[in-house]
């Protein structure tokens, strides 16, 4: 028991659970499957996100660019489907965004990785670059009718209930996207050289260059992806609110961070799994919705995102310092 | 990583005091001649309107700000640190001291005016303080790491901020007051004086005194700092706490110019206070830095975006510019000391043959 507590994740459950109870003693409307619906369509764009900070953070970087990269790619990609009048499937935006959201986070990779430069300063920059680029040179419109293949994914929903006011409220099938996406990275990080790089990279850096790890390529690799992920989540955003807007979506970086940061990983790198980030996504988006369900009004939070941020750090900082305490004196 | 293996390495192989003055004046110098660069090529082409003593004027009210936060982030990444929160501490600050101000001497009425503005500074700078204490506790005790302490601060404060204003903007100081962001003593402009004060002390504090020595031993090597008997702990709680002080004068001057005071004033200053301190030569990994070169920098970057906005550049373009200048600059940064260290290798083994 005491060694199921101190896993990470199994504590970040006990503790959402714990929130859900309090909130539906609350409110009993809480308890729906209306509001689960809710929840997890609210929690699929900030989920794929988390999964991209958390193959950064594990390698000892951060990015803070990811959502510059989302908003980027969606709002061109919108705009150039919107504009050849495009009527196919929604897979071709996913494939566009996506491709060019490798592009965008190659040129991070390549800062990064020739330059040897902090990531979170080249990521500070270049947010900038590929946000001003963008509102500079490309648009500003926001598009609110989007290209027929993005409405129709938007509009597909599983398990249909009917809602208190006579609509129907479905689970959206862009979960699936979530539920693709974890897999696919979790295998990763877990089963190939290159996610095992990955953790080696961010628990040293030097000794996973003399262990014979090419260190530039793993890099490559991880801002690459998290691009990729930044892409596919800006698409899946534009179509879960039907609007592609340019203005969106930045500033939500640090929550992002913050959940995952919840969810076990560490800043300092090489520690933190998939499904703990999965998890702390899912507390910040409880958090977050059931705010405004518990009638706290909205600008309380910038202010509980801050409480979450520092608590969650405290507790990981807590951890690292009482396992490096426990290392020492098992030495002795 | 390797940058600072490559300085250390440096300093290992050439631990004389001069080789490193050398360095500097080679940044400092560079530094010189991109800021000359830019305002000669504003000057000559907007002349009409660059050139001119309002332009001077207007630029001379607009940069102190960003000039103090810098001043605040140099500092801590001086220690290997870096203090996202100052943009927030300075907004909290400033609502704070407005809410003060404004219950003293509500608008129309004559109130204590001397109390209230002094009052008001005073909590400003206790706020800052305060705020400045609790990300120093956070990152020398509770050991959590600079960026992520102050990124939750940072959305605490403006949290703190939103929640007092609910998001409003808090409005109408006595003229009294608006007097510390728009006055003029002589021909300078308050918020100027305030710059250069600030940077006076903190040139003297960084290299005269016991702290600011401890500040760049820390920042170069926190635990050889610590075997050479330094109180890691005590220097990290002093600088953020310096920070939060620089930022909380920075919320006083900020109300004072725009005379309301908001919970998302300057957001973008985060950033552009980064920028103005790695332009300026400060080393993000620490114990690397100048309050000189910080100055040239952002009378640069100053300079260049009041020519953008006589080019008519869009606010989107500027963004970009900073977020590409940034990047610039760390890979020049980057490419010259590499080369500086392989022009001293072979030096050595030149020397090392002869």
């Amino acid at each position: 028991m005491n060694k199921l507590l101190e896993k990470h994740e199994v504590f970040v459950a006990f503790i959402i659970l714990g929130l859900v109870m309090v909130f539906g003693v609350i409110n009993p409307n809480f308890f729906t499957r209306a509001t689960l619906y809710d929840m997890l369509r609210s929690s699929v764009v900030m989920g794929i996100f988390g999964i991209g900070v958390l193959m950064v953070l594990v390698s000892g970087g951060i990015d803070i660019s990811f959502t510059a990269i989302a908003a980027f790619c969606m709002y061109v990609t919108t705009r150039y489907l919107k504009g050849i009048g495009f009527e196919g499937s929604v897979l071709l935006a996913f494939a566009m965004s996506g491709a060019l959201g490798i592009l965008l986070g190659m040129i991070n990779a390549l800062l990064i990785s020739s330059f040897k430069l902090p990531t979170l300063i080249v990521t500070l920059g270049t947010s900038n670059m590929f946000r001003g680029f963008m509102l500079a040179f490309i648009g500003t419109k926001i598009i609110s009718v989007l290209p027929p293949g993005m409405v129709r994914f938007s509009r597909m929903e599983l398990f249909p209930v009917t809602t208190a006011i006579g609509g129907t409220n479905g689970l959206s099938v862009s979960i699936f996207v979530l539920a693709i996406v974890v897999p696919i990275t979790w295998f990763i990080l877990k089963y190939t050289m290159l996610g095992r790089g990955i953790y080696a990279l961010g628990g040293d850096r030097v000794a996973a260059e003399r262990a014979g790890l090419n260190v530039s390529v793993i890099q490559f690799f991880i801002y690459c992806y998290v691009g990729f992920l930044a892409g596919i989540a800006g698409v899946v955003h534009a179509s879960l609110i039907r609007t592609a807007s340019p203005f969106d979506l930045v500033g939500t970086e640090l929550s992002v961070i913050a959940a995952v940061v919840l969810g076990g990983a560490r800043i300092t790198g090489g520690h933190g799994t998939v499904l703990g980030s999965i998890l702390g996504v899912f507390l910040v988006v409880i958090m977050n919705n059931s705010l405004i369900m518990m009638g706290v009004p909205s600008y309380w939070q910038s202010a509980v995102i801050g409480i979450i941020i520092l608590i969650g750090t405290s507790i990981t900082a807590f951890q690292s310092k009482r396992t490096g305490r426990i290392s020492l004196v098992e030495i002795e | 990583m390797v940058m600072n293996s490559l300085t250390r390495s440096q300093k290992l192989s050439n631990p004389g005091i001069k080789s490193l003055s050398a360095r500097m004046d080679s940044n400092l110098w560079r530094l010189l001649l991109i800021t000359i660069a830019v305002f000669l090529i504003m000057g000559l082409l907007r002349p009409h309107t660059f050139l001119t003593l309002r332009n001077f004027r207007s630029m001379s009210y607009q940069f102190p700000e960003l000039g103090v936060l810098s001043i605040a982030m140099m500092l801590t990444m001086l220690t290997g640190g870096i203090d996202l929160s100052v943009v927030g501490t300075a907004n909290l600050a400033g609502i704070l001291a407005a809410k003060f101000l404004i219950s003293m001497v509500p608008a129309g009425s004559e109130g204590p005016v001397g109390v209230a503005i002094f009052g008001a500074i005073l909590i400003a700078l206790g706020i800052g303080v305060l705020c400045g204490l609790f990300n120093g506790f956070l990152v020398s005790k509770a050991g959590i790491p600079p960026i992520l302490a102050t990124l939750g601060t940072m959305q605490l404060y403006m949290g703190i901020a939103i929640v007092i204003t609910k998001g409003y903007a808090v409005l109408g100081y006595p003229e009294q007051f608006l007097f510390i962001g728009n006055g003029v003593l002589w021909i300078f402009p308050i918020p100027l004086i305030l710059f250069v004060i600030v940077a006076a002390i903190f040139t003297v504090i960084l290299n005269k005194t016991a702290f600011g020595l401890h500040v760049f031993m820390l920042g170069t090597n926190a635990t050889a700092a610590r075997f050479s008997g330094i109180n890691n702990t005590l220097v990290l709680m002093r600088t953020y706490l310096i920070s939060g002080f620089l930022a909380g004068l920075t919320g006083v001057i900020v109300i004072a110019r725009t005379n309301s005071a908001k919970a998302d004033y300057g957001t973008s200053y985060v950033l552009q206070a980064v920028l103005v301190s790695i332009l300026g030569g400060v080393n993000p990994s620490g114990g690397f830095g100048t309050v000189s070169g910080l100055i040239l920098a952002i009378l640069s970057l100053q300079f260049l975006s009041s020519g953008f906005n006589m080019l008519r550049f869009s606010n989107f373009f500027k963004e970009f510019i900073w977020g590409f200048l940034l990047i610039l600059v760390m890979v020049i940064n980057y490419l010259s000391t590499s080369y500086q260290y392989r022009r001293r290798l072979e030096r050595q083994k030149r020397m090392a043959k002869a």
